[in-house]
């Protein structure tokens, strides 16, 4: 399936190769390089790209091109969905997945990939199976190890491949047993010029950080589960007892991971948007305008909360971009800084806490490039926000209930709501 | 070498940054001599005794390697490593040895001793890291030491050399392709394999090795289905795509009547279903049903649809897009549905996965709009999409656009057209232009609106809307002379060649709306001639021919200018066309045939261009696959077979020993168990699929139904003598008189015109029962395979559930009700339906219709019951085994080896009316006996109220036990909280009724059932 692996930065360097078959000549990359100069922005190289021997088959992730090489059929989701594994096992070795952080870790990093593909085919991806076979590793180990020429292996061999629950590792063992869930919700949203709701959907996660001994068995309930209108699940959540009782019933991995995703849907079982009755905890009211003949533009915009249930709406960010014929922005903010980039055109106001009692607003003029006529085109707004201790959907877990073990775990959920993709057109 | 030293100075490059542990590294300047020198102080260090020093050593050629560095030199002093006691050394020198032992074939075989002796190791995963170092090393010669060690393998203990086992066969393939007869064996065992672990592994063997074996599936197609939801995410993409394969070449196509019988209408029918949930999607497939000559799904066909189902859930794009298009190409057309929610959800994910799953919507939504109109609102395009993805959401809103949903997608549409991505707004304009053409009522609006564009300021925009305004006026030029004329004047402006060449050719074609405008364009053109684009010079050559045969009076010297700046032109194109027209038009004596016919000829009346989606018919590749993607055929892509006309003989797929059943899957599990005490004297079920098991099931349970209606089975029993006697009268009768009441009743004679003529039939003797649905479609179903066969079946069913009623109850003679069974089954099978309604009483008790409504009751009675009945309880009718569905009420780990399931009987809860009875079964799995069962309500809603099943004293290990206990939901679909208690611990549980389960039948006359429906 996959031939081989490139990774490359982004001034078009391949700075790792690894084949799993016979090897394939860096050469072929030539192929996507030119594809990445084709398309005007990094994000616009497209993912499957064919060339007379192979096809390329690559995901951008944190300014890495992350290219691999196929020489058959193959469905393209297969290897992007790897891909994106593969970064994911990166970040959770390294903290980071970066090109510095990835040539650091080269031996590991090779380590991983061979252990994560057998001839192209995946073999283990479950990081708790990797992390048996491969020690992450850690600051206070890489100094041992420098000095005692020990390694980043595994010494025992892994057992949880061979397991019913290949994503669990045995012989877990913490002093303090905890279980952290977060509860966090996005929420997407089109408002259009006149303030009216175009499309509104929450899509929430529930991760979790689960440190316990032993085999636990945990149920998670909640208040309300009719609000989930679509999940998907973490393999370990056993798909009948949710289908049956809307319990999620699982024996944890170790450590961090996703537990469940869902999409909430309004009240009579259509899709949210249909009827929006996603409420929408900040407002905006602006005013962007250009006369033509003048060459300059009136900006005017407010934020305000709202259906907050009282949670302070926190770390506002509004970003913008500009026509192309806006040369410069003169504004003033009633709270917080911001900056417009003249060469993108990128207007960004970091706002931080809405305090309802001042409402934060941005006003002035922008000036335009003397003589041109007025841009036709009006800048959306995209709006970052975060609210802590609050579902938006209104979400609650009842409770959550080991079985299995013996000990009293300590248990905690976190709530946050944060801003998806939040855009305002004007 | 000149290769080997640009790494050598990308290499300093990186190193200085990235590296800062090997910054002692000597040769880390990158001068090409150092190369050696460097190696010789590796050597040294890989020979030297200290592992730390050999893992310095591997760390940095492994380092080496990933930057694509050639260190082959090293190769002997690193395979004498191989056998290195350190366990990271060793692994280091595996990812060496088998990056470059292709390159070294003899220095390689030294280590293949090592590799042989692990094989034998009693580990197993020392074994299988052999086996997967060993086939990895691609070195022709030792073909045959792989071969032995993947025989061996493949019978190993350990499910995981096993699974490394089915690993190795592509490897050894691909390495030598003579060894396929060899392997095919080998795969042939794996692929018999029972473990989780081997059958996703085995699978992606056999699709690399031998994709058109598909025989081989046969034995395992049932297992492999039943294992999928166990089986790891990767090889659940792969099972589900070679099960799709496989199903094309084994099933009918579920949707051929529908293909025939409902080909325009299909839109409207699909328009307002998708947004229904799963319970309306079964009722509406079921109206499909009935309208069309009875289809039966294979059993086999539908254990695969239903196991494939839960895995949409899946957190793995790939495993969800696999079930999407199994879906897709399999399922019948009602329920496609179901895959369209979770598509929507993978737009949520990265823009990658959201490109792959876009251009496969794009082609469901060709074929199957109605899926994804509900979810219309979330293709909007935000202005931080990536272009690639704008357009394709752009294409997604054209193909779902239709006369309900046009106005807000054209809304939609006007936004974009102010975005600053030109790229996007060209393809607006392109996608507004489809929609006016396929929707008629919004041409004018479309056209109106890209005029205005016309006066953009952005070229490119009005470019391309003179490029579509183009396309939309050829459809219905008289309308529009003036946009011509608007578009004439924009010849000045514009300067975009195709646009140039768009609007002259408007004008030329259209010569004759616009006959004072036209010469003078001509005219302005004549003079910017040769400074013109080609595609604008032949443009206006074809304008001034079509002027000249049009308004010579006018135009001649301007042709003939044009013509003659054309014969010099530098393109040969435009010459050639020059001289070609000047014959045509002009005419001269030499050439006289053809110029007679110019006007024909150029002036001839040219078909409007339809504007079709890119996506269009990309279906024929198998969607989510490589070559779909690329809308060519990749390399090893496996045609998506045709259905076949006939489907192959389905007891292929027949296991002798179905042991599987009772460990693999836990669904399985449940529904026989649950079957068991509900069906109670059904015998020997060999498989549970199988449509002859299923149909006995009905039969005897039919039968035993009978027995307990008493007064009803005689009923039944007179009847069927009757129709014994004198059927052939009957079938007249009946034909007329179905007849009649089609006219009096179109409403119910569209939907169940079969039942109806059977219940029509029965009404005439016996007004008592009214047949469970689900045992109609069944056993109309298996007349339809074979009529002969399924008729003997059920006599034989029949005459043993019959004898157990004599034995109990004496009444009935054995022999009495199957004669006429067989009989009828050599028959036309409507008749056949018929007379299984007289086999088949009900299996609710005798409740449902008392005696004492025998009067009352007439003709319509049954009929509306009928009706009823089956539209309620339709969801069965396809499901094979599934009779009644059954939940979990505790499961068996929280339970403490309690295991307690629901269901639904769907009787009557005689001690109160307003009750649902709820059938409840306890298995004691656990080693000690379970003693005091009961419930104790513990959080009721309000007005919820409950009857406890008496409780159970002791429940013996291993045993099962079944209650049946009544529930007031209030009409809610709320859940019911109770308390499970046993002696020891007590448990929280929770019923919950799906909505269909809230519903009593009842029967009624047609007029008090439209006196009720007028209320």
């Amino acid at each position: 399936m996959i031939h081989s692996l490139f990774l490359v930065n982004s001034s078009g360097d391949i700075f790792l190769e690894k084949h799993w078959k016979s090897v394939v000549s860096r050469s072929v990359c030539d192929y996507f390089f030119e594809a990445q100069e084709r398309a005007t922005e990094p994000e616009n190289v497209p993912p499957v790209i064919p060339t007379p021997h192979h096809y390329l088959i690559s995901v951008l992730r944190h300014r890495i091109y992350f290219v691999a090489v196929i020489q058959s059929e193959v469905p393209p989701l297969f290897v992007i969905e790897f891909l994106h594994r593969v970064v994911d096992t990166f970040q959770d070795y390294f903290g980071v997945c970066t090109e510095a952080a990835i040539k650091d870790n080269v031996v590991v990093v090779y380590e991983l990939l061979e252990e994560m593909l057998d001839n192209g085919f995946p073999l283990a991806t479950e990081s708790n199976i990797l992390k048996e076979l491969i020690k992450p590793p850690t600051i206070l180990r890489t100094m041992v190890n420098t000095i005692t020429g020990s390694t980043n292996v595994g010494e025992q061999l892994p057992t949880g491949q061979l397991s019913v629950v290949p994503w669990r590792r045995t012989g877990v063992k913490y002093t303090n047993n905890e279980a952290y869930f977060d509860v966090v919700e996005e929420i997407d949203v089109i408002i259009d010029k006149s303030g009216s709701t175009i499309t509104a959907e929450i899509q929430g996660v529930i991760d979790a950080c689960v440190k316990l001994t032993g085999m636990p068995d945990l149920t998670l309930s909640f208040m309300n589960p009719r609000l989930l209108d679509d999940v998907s699940f973490h393999p370990c959540v056993r798909f009948k007892r949710w289908e049956a009782e809307r319990i999620l019933s699982f024996i944890p991995p170790d450590g961090n991971f996703r537990l469940l995703s869902y999409h909430v849907s309004s009240q009579n079982g259509y899709p949210v948007g249909y009827r929006s009755l996603v409420a929408i905890p900040v407002y905006v009211k602006h005013n962007i305008t250009f006369r033509e003949g003048s060459s300059q533009g009136r900006f005017d915009l407010t934020l305000g909360p709202k259906q907050t249930m009282g949670k302070g709406v926190e770390a506002v960010l509004v970003s913008s971009q500009l026509p192309r014929g806006v040369l410069n922005a003169n504004l003033s903010a009633s709270q917080g800084t911001y900056t417009f980039d003249p060469v993108t055109k990128m207007l960004t106001w970091d706002v931080g806490k809405i305090n309802p009692q001042k409402l934060p607003s941005l006003k002035g003029s922008m000036s335009l490039q003397a003589g041109a006529s007025k841009p036709d085109e009006n800048p959306s707004i995209n709006i970052q926000f975060k609210i802590q201790q609050m579902a938006i959907s209104g979400l609650k877990v009842n409770r959550l209930d080991m079985y299995g073990e013996k000990y009293k775990p300590f248990k905690g959920i976190k709530y946050m709501t944060k801003a998806g993709k939040f855009q305002v057109r004007t | 070498m000149s290769a080997s030293s640009a790494f050598s100075d990308e290499k300093g490059g990186s190193s200085s940054v990235g590296e800062p542990e090997y910054g002692h590294d000597p040769a880390s300047g990158g001068i090409f001599s150092s190369d050696y020198k460097r190696h010789d102080d590796l050597k040294e260090m890989l020979d030297s005794n200290k592992d730390s020093l050999k893992l310095e050593a591997m760390k940095r050629i492994v380092a080496m390697i990933a930057r694509g560095k050639n260190t082959s030199d090293l190769f002997p002093a690193v395979v004498k490593n191989v056998a290195c006691k350190n366990i990271e050394v060793k692994k280091l020198v595996y990812v060496y040895l088998v990056r470059y032992a292709e390159e070294q074939q003899d220095l390689a075989l030294l280590s293949i001793s090592t590799f042989q002796r692990g094989l034998k190791d009693p580990n197993q995963l020392i074994r299988a890291s052999a086996l997967r170092v060993l086939s990895s090393i691609r070195v022709t010669i030792i073909v045959p030491i792989m071969m032995l060690a993947i025989k061996e393998a493949a019978s190993d203990m350990s499910p995981y050399v096993r699974k490394t086992a089915a690993h190795a066969i592509p490897k050894l393939y691909s390495l030598d392709p003579e060894q396929k007869d060899q392997l095919i064996e080998v795969i042939e065992k794996l692929l018999a394999d029972k473990t989780t672990l081997v059958a996703g592994s085995v699978v992606m063997a056999f699709e690399e090795v031998c994709p058109e074996r598909i025989d081989l599936i046969h034995k395992n197609y049932r297992k492999l289905c039943n294992l999928l939801v166990d089986v790891e995410e990767w090889g659940q993409v792969v099972i589900i795509n070679m099960l799709t394969r496989y199903a094309r070449t084994q099933f009918l196509n579920p949707n051929l009547n529908e293909c025939l019988l409902e080909e325009g209408g299909e839109s409207t029918f699909y328009g307002s279903d998708a947004d229904q949930d799963e319970d309306e999607d079964e009722d509406k497939k079921d109206e499909a049903l009935s309208k069309r000559k009875p289809y039966v799904m294979d059993p086999d066909h539908r254990l695969l649809l239903r196991n494939t189902k839960p895995l949409l859930q899946s957190r793995n794009a790939a495993v969800v897009m696999a079930v999407a298009q199994l879906y897709f190409h399999l399922a019948p057309k009602a329920e496609v549905g179901v895959i369209a929610k979770a598509l929507v959800r993978l737009l949520r994910s990265h823009s990658e996965v959201q490109y792959v799953v876009l251009q496969n919507v794009a082609t469901m939504t060709i074929k199957r709009r109605g899926m994804f109109e509900p979810y219309l609102k979330s293709f909007y395009i935000r202005s931080t999409d990536p272009t690639q993805i704008k357009v394709l959401k752009l294409e997604v809103l054209t193909n779902l656009a239709s006369e309900t949903n046009i106005s807000t997608i054209l809304r939609e549409f006007q936004t974009y057209i102010k975005s600053m991505d030109k790229d996007f707004v060209a393809a607006t304009i392109q996608a507004i232009g489809r929609c006016a053409t396929h929707i008629g009522e919004v041409r004018d609006t479309c056209l109106n609106g890209l005029v205005q564009l016309l006066s953009n300021r952005d070229e490119l925009v009005v470019a391309e809307s003179v490029v579509v305004i183009k396309k939309l006026l050829q459809m219905q030029p008289e309308k529009h002379s003036d946009i011509i004329k608007h578009m004439a004047k924009l010849t000045d402006n514009i300067q975009v060649p195709m646009a140039r060449a768009s609007i002259l050719w408007l004008i030329g074609e259209y010569c004759e709306h616009v006959p004072k405008i036209a010469p003078d364009v001509l005219r302005k053109m004549a003079k910017t001639f040769t400074n013109e684009e080609d595609i604008v010079k032949l443009q206006i050559i074809n304008l001034a021919a079509k002027l000249y045969l049009t308004n010579s009076k006018q135009t001649k010297l301007l042709t003939q200018y044009v013509l003659n700046l054309a014969k010099y032109d530098q393109n040969y194109d435009i010459r050639d066309r020059a001289r070609f027209i000047r014959q045509l038009i002009v005419p001269t004596d030499k050439c006289g045939a053809l110029s007679k016919y110019a006007k024909k000829l150029i002036l001839a009346l040219k078909p409007a261009p339809i504007l079709e989606s890119p996506f269009k018919d990309r279906d024929h590749f198998q969607l989510g696959s490589l070559s779909h993607l690329l809308n060519t055929k990749a390399g090893g892509y496996q045609e998506l077979p045709d259905w076949p006309q006939d489907a192959p003989d389905p007891s292929v797929r027949n296991v002798e020993v179905p042991e599987w059943t009772k460990c693999s899957s836990r669904e399985k599990r449940k529904e026989k168990k649950v079957e068991k005490p509900f069906y109670s004297d059904s015998e020997g079920e060999s498989g549970p699929t199988e449509s002859a098991d299923s149909e006995s099931d009905s039969a005897s349970s039919s039968a035993s139904g009978s027995e307990q209606s008493g007064s009803g089975s005689e009923e039944s029993e007179e009847s069927e003598e009757r129709s014994d006697s004198d059927e052939e009268e009957e079938e007249e009768e009946e034909e007329a008189k179905k007849r009649k009441t089609q006219k009096k009743e179109p409403i119910e004679a569209v939907q169940q015109s079969e039942s109806e003529q059977s219940s029509e039939e029965e009404v005439k003797k016996r007004k008592v029962s009214i047949p469970p649905p689900r045992n109609v479609s069944e056993s109309e179903s298996d007349d339809d395979d074979s009529p002969s066969d399924s008729s003997q079946d059920s006599e034989s069913e029949d005459s043993e559930s019959e004898a157990e009623v004599k034995k109990k109850k004496k009444i009935t003679p054995p022999k009495a009700p199957t004669k006429p069974v067989k009989k009828e089954g050599k028959k036309e099978k409507k008749e056949m339906s018929l007379l299984d309604f007289d086999d088949f009483e009900p299996t609710p008790s005798p409740q449902v219709t008392p005696v004492g409504n025998f009067l009352s009751s007439s003709l319509v009675t049954d009929l509306e019951g009928l009706s009823l009945t089956d539209t309620v309880l339709s969801p069965a009718t396809i499901s094979p085994s599934g009779s009644l569905k059954s939940y979990e009420l505790l499961h068996r780990i929280t339970g403490e080896g309690l295991w307690v399931e629901y269901c639904f009987s769907r009787q009557p809860f005689l001690p109160d009316p307003h009750m649902v009875a709820v059938q409840i079964q306890f298995t004691n799995s656990a080693a000690t006996e379970a003693k005091s069962l009961r419930l104790e309500e513990a959080k009721l809603q309000s007005g919820m109220r409950v009857k406890e099943f008496p409780e159970i004293e002791v429940l013996p290990a291993g045993e099962s036990a079944t209650v049946v206990m009544g529930v007031d939901f209030c009409d809610s679909t709320q859940a019911a909280n109770l308390q499970l208690c046993t002696h020891s611990r007590k448990f929280f549980v929770s019923i919950q009724p799906p909505v269909g389960e809230l519903m009593t039948p009842s029967f009624m006359t047609e007029n008090e059932f439209k006196k009720e429906q007028g209320k």
